[in-house]
């Protein structure tokens, strides 16, 4: 009985361990103040702007240990916070127009661990502090707007064929998927509209029914899921802009699910700003005012069928027509200034399409007025019966203003009644005019000194347990129990080391919980194995006989526990999110890491110490 | 040191009706707390507003209950959290459409009705929509692990077995969960993802328990079933104490370091492992045992070579 692993195989088990030392290393470097500057609107840092960066540093004698151009962004890294808030002003001051700049922590990492990709754990916001959102898109909505856009293009088919139809509209159907409905008044139209619609319409399906002569197009399954997925992309496009105009360093915008929009702003802790900005699912549209009409028949409930009574935010209201001249998806740019009278404007640019469909717009109109209406989309708390949130729309008047002019790609609205009023409006339409509507449906915050302070108690719980665990284990089992300890010393520096290297893994509090749990666990293949051992050493075994024994009988035990604990670890991933998810992932990674200490690495501790001799009494 | 010699077998099974007398007990209670108590579900799961605060002195909790009331939030639940100077302020689903932005005006009341420094440390809103989806979530995930850790038993060992160690994380999560409804503990998240960890923990015992059952039916013959259990349990006995042992040590580490935030977390582990460790000695063997478990059942089974892959020894 040797008891011996070759050479190669003790040397490819401290070279694993030596590894996961390597990448758990950079948790051990503190963070520095930095300061970033990305470029807003798709905008990227150049040389040129880094080399003004560094000159503007240089000028006002800011120390930075250094500054980096990387992914159109440039980093700032300083020794103190002190020359980063004062970096920050200045910065801020001089490129606020057409850059953000936001205070950042970056990880101390020696150069040479970042240059093998040593990164630290992320840590979650519970730990970091900062504000997270859920938000809801609006599905309904978005496929009736679909539909609303079928209608208009169906019309144009039909007109372009001469088929003469009675109407074509958005209907509603049982199942709440809702469908185009077009009314022929000949039965030799609704035959010529069907072939002719259903070669070019392949994504949906039509029904046609002689009894009321009408032509039904329902979206394919396949059509449906992709007009989600697209409401869901644009939607995420639309936040990623919106969250870097807030200039917050490192955030995170994803996907969960279906319809669920994930947003993280570590750091964040004035939230309401970040909400106005998030919440207000901004779109415009360019009506023209019903100078016709009467006001005050119209107040009484009289208004006309071609027109709307809407509000502006002083409660004044006023009549407009229903026809839209154009939609805020056309909106290129827009941004706040002030004009010749130093009154607060919002200069607007369009798309080419835009432009000349404003341009035929207007040009019969000059001298009328204009109203500008700002929609906005909010979640109330009902729900429909397919359990979907029932949105809100809120239609306001946010200006009417005389059109001046024929106005083509680039216009301006006046009549704002602050700076502050018209940098919103110019951000809500610059960040782009939104196709379905979104809603924060969950939103937690966490404060700078609860997040300190959970890191500091989670250390200690991990520290506390571990220590407990350590001590028992070295009375009970003594000179094993040292084999025994080393192993799960290696579990941690395994776990860590992994969590450091997965780029999306994140640590939260319930994480370390799941890290204080691993170390009560890991240590269970040991007892197996030491108690298999202590068995066969009473059933009169030799030593070394009992040790293999022990090793080999136990395995299968600890294979079969530790991948029932793995399934519902791996549920918990699949449904949990944020610090749960957290939990899963440092409870998988244990699990893993753990079978790997307990049985291999303590194996070769054990033979390198007792194995090929011969022995009498051994201390377990 | 040993706390258990080993060299007697304890005849377990033998108290097997007494254990089912009292585990059916127990189950009973915890449904009747249940249907009668309910949970206490957290804010994750019924939606509304969380604000937790910080005072620089101990709180005065009258004093805030009369400002929250003064300014319309008469539905508010005012608690300590963790310590007299934390509190938590809970507010249930509003009519308002901003409910969002709940949270910044509970904090400015607060700053001025008391004139107190207060400080911010947490803010948590769950619209409604999203607490029901999760409740169902929730329930469909532990139905998920159960079923596939049903079909991995069964797969691994004996449908019997599967059936009796599925019967015992039943009759955990369901002790746990009357605990819970019955001391009124709120039941958020944390707690759901703790009772999952459960399931995991007294699983591993129950399968180290099956697993030397099995291996002993193929080692000793012509012996009751009952008695192999019981040999395989004393067996086993020293094991299962000190992994408890063991992890009910870092679970108190956890329960009185960890913080307020995972309380609960710690509450249901400590009381989940105790009741993992109690089934996989009663519930889980005696039930495959009363559906009649015996050594043709696991004879059959080809004979793995455990440990195939480690090194040969050399003589």
């Amino acid at each position: 009985m040797l008891n011996k692993y070759p050479l190669w195989k003790t040397l490819m088990v401290f070279f694993i361990v030596a590894i996961g030392a390597l990448y758990a290393l950079p948790n051990l470097y503190g963070e520095d103040p930095a300061v970033q500057v990305s470029g807003l609107r798709g905008v990227e840092a150049d040389n040129q702007m880094f080399e003004a960066v560094k000159a503007d540093l240089t000028k006002e004698n800011i120390k930075y240990s250094k500054i980096e151009l990387e992914n159109g962004q440039i980093l700032i890294k300083f020794f103190d916070t002190e020359n980063q808030i004062h970096a920050r002003d200045l910065l801020h001051a001089k490129y606020k127009k057409k850059y953000s700049i936001a205070l950042n922590l970056t990880p101390a990492t020696p150069e040479w661990l970042a240059a093998i990709g040593g990164t630290p754990m992320k840590l979650g916001l519970d730990l970091s502090g900062g504000v997270s959102f859920l938000m809801e898109v609006n599905m309904k909505e978005a496929i009736a707007k679909a539909h609303q856009g079928m209608v208009g293009d169906f019309r144009n088919e039909l007109r372009n064929e001469k088929i003469r139809y009675r109407s074509v509209k958005e209907v509603t159907t049982s199942d709440g998927q809702g469908a185009v409905k077009i009314i022929f008044r000949k039965p030799e139209d609704l035959a010529k509209a069907e072939s002719l619609l259903k070669k070019r319409y392949r994504d949906f399906v039509f029904t046609a029914k002689d009894d009321d002569l009408s032509l039904t197009a329902k979206m394919t399954e396949q059509k449906l899921k992709e007009t989600r997925e697209y409401a869901l992309q644009q939607n995420i496009t639309i936040i990623r802009n919106r969250v870097n105009e807030l200039g917050v360093a490192e955030p995170l915008v994803q996907r969960q699910g279906k319809k669920h929009i994930v947003i993280e702003l570590p750091g964040v802790q004035d939230t309401a700003k970040a909400k106005e900005i998030l919440n207000a699912t901004a779109t415009i549209e360019f009506k023209m005012v019903d100078q016709e009409g009467d006001l005050a028949s119209a107040l009484n409930g009289r208004v006309p069928a071609s027109s709307q009574l809407l509000y502006d935010r002083n409660g004044k209201p006023t009549l407009v027509k229903k026809r839209v001249m154009l939609t805020g998806d056309h909106i290129v740019d827009a941004n706040s200034g002030f004009d010749e009278y130093s009154r607060p404007q919002v200069n607007i640019t369009l798309d080419s399409v835009g432009g000349s469909k404003f341009s035929n717009a207007t040009k019969n109109n000059i001298g009328k007025p204009m109203a500008t209406v700002f929609i906005e989309y909010k979640a109330t708390d009902k729900k429909d019966p397919q359990g979907n949130l029932i949105f809100e729309k809120h239609e306001e008047i946010i200006s009417v203003a005389t059109i001046q002019a024929r106005l083509g790609k680039k216009f301006r609205i006046t009549g704002s009644d602050s700076v502050q009023e018209a940098h919103n409006l110019a951000l809500l339409l610059r960040a782009g005019a939104l196709i379905a509507p979104i809603s924060i449906v969950e939103e937690r915050t966490v404060g700078p000194t609860l997040g300190a302070e959970n890191v500091q108690l989670g250390f200690q719980a991990i520290l506390l347990g571990f220590g407990l665990v350590f001590i028992f284990m070295l009375i009970y089992y003594k000179a094993f129990g040292v084999v025994a300890n080393v192993a799960l010393l290696a579990n941690l520096v395994l776990i860590v080391g992994i969590m450091s290297m997965i780029p999306g893994a994140t640590l939260t509090l319930p994480g370390m919980a799941g890290i204080v749990l691993t170390v009560g666990m890991a240590v269970d293949a040991n007892v197996l194995i030491f108690e298999r051992i202590r068995e066969e050493i009473r059933e009169g075994k030799s030593i070394q006989q009992a040790i293999h024994q022990g090793y080999d009988a136990a395995f299968s035990s600890i294979l079969d526990a530790n991948i029932t604990t793995l399934i519902a670890a791996l549920i918990l991933f699949a449904i949990g999110a944020g610090p749960i998810k957290g939990f899963a992932v440092t409870l998988s990674i244990g699990i893993l890491t753990s079978m790997f200490t307990s049985v291999v690495v303590s194996r070769t501790i054990v033979n390198l110490v007792w194995g090929g001799k011969r022995l009498e009494k051994i201390s377990i | 040191m040993q706390i258990f010699k080993g060299k007697e077998t304890i005849a377990f099974m033998s108290y097997r009706k007494v254990a089912l007398a009292f585990s059916i007990i127990l189950m009973l209670a915890s449904l009747t707390s249940l249907a009668i108590n309910k949970l206490n579900f957290g804010l994750d799961f019924t939606g509304g507003t969380l604000i937790e605060v910080g005072f620089e002195q101990a709180a005065d909790l009258n004093k805030i209950r009369e400002v929250m009331d003064k300014n319309g939030f008469d539905d508010a639940v005012v608690q300590f959290y963790g310590s007299s100077r934390d509190v938590v302020i809970r507010l249930g689903q509003r009519e308002d459409v901003k409910a969002e932005m709940l949270g910044n005006q509970v904090l400015k009341v607060l700053q001025e009705g008391t004139g107190e420094n207060v400080d911010m440390r947490r803010i948590e809103f769950v619209g409604a929509s999203v607490g029901d989806e999760l409740t169902e979530q929730g329930g469909l995930a532990m139905l998920t692990a159960l079923i596939c850790i049903l079909v991995y038993v069964a797969f691994r060992f004996e449908w019997r077995f599967a059936l009796g160690s599925v019967f015992a994380l039943f009759h955990d999560v369901l002790l746990t969960l009357g605990l819970f409804s019955f001391l009124g503990l709120e039941f958020d998240l944390t707690v759901l993802a703790a009772i999952l960890a459960v399931i995991g923990y007294s699983l591993n015992d129950t399968i180290v328990v099956s697993d030397r059952i099995r291996e002993n039916f193929r080692k000793i013959r012509n012996t009751s079933p009952s008695d192999i259990i019981d040999i395989s349990l004393t067996q086993t006995l020293s094991r299962t104490f000190i992994t408890s042992i063991t992890t009910l040590l870092v679970l108190a580490a956890l329960f009185f370091k960890g913080g307020a935030l995972i309380h609960g977390f710690a509450t249901a582990l400590l009381f989940g492992v105790f009741v993992g460790t109690y089934s996989s000695i009663y519930v889980a063997s005696a039930v495959a045992l009363a559906l009649g478990i015996s050594r043709e059942d696991l004879i059959p089974e080809v004979i793995e070579k455990e440990g195939a892959d480690q090194e040969q020894m050399l003589p």
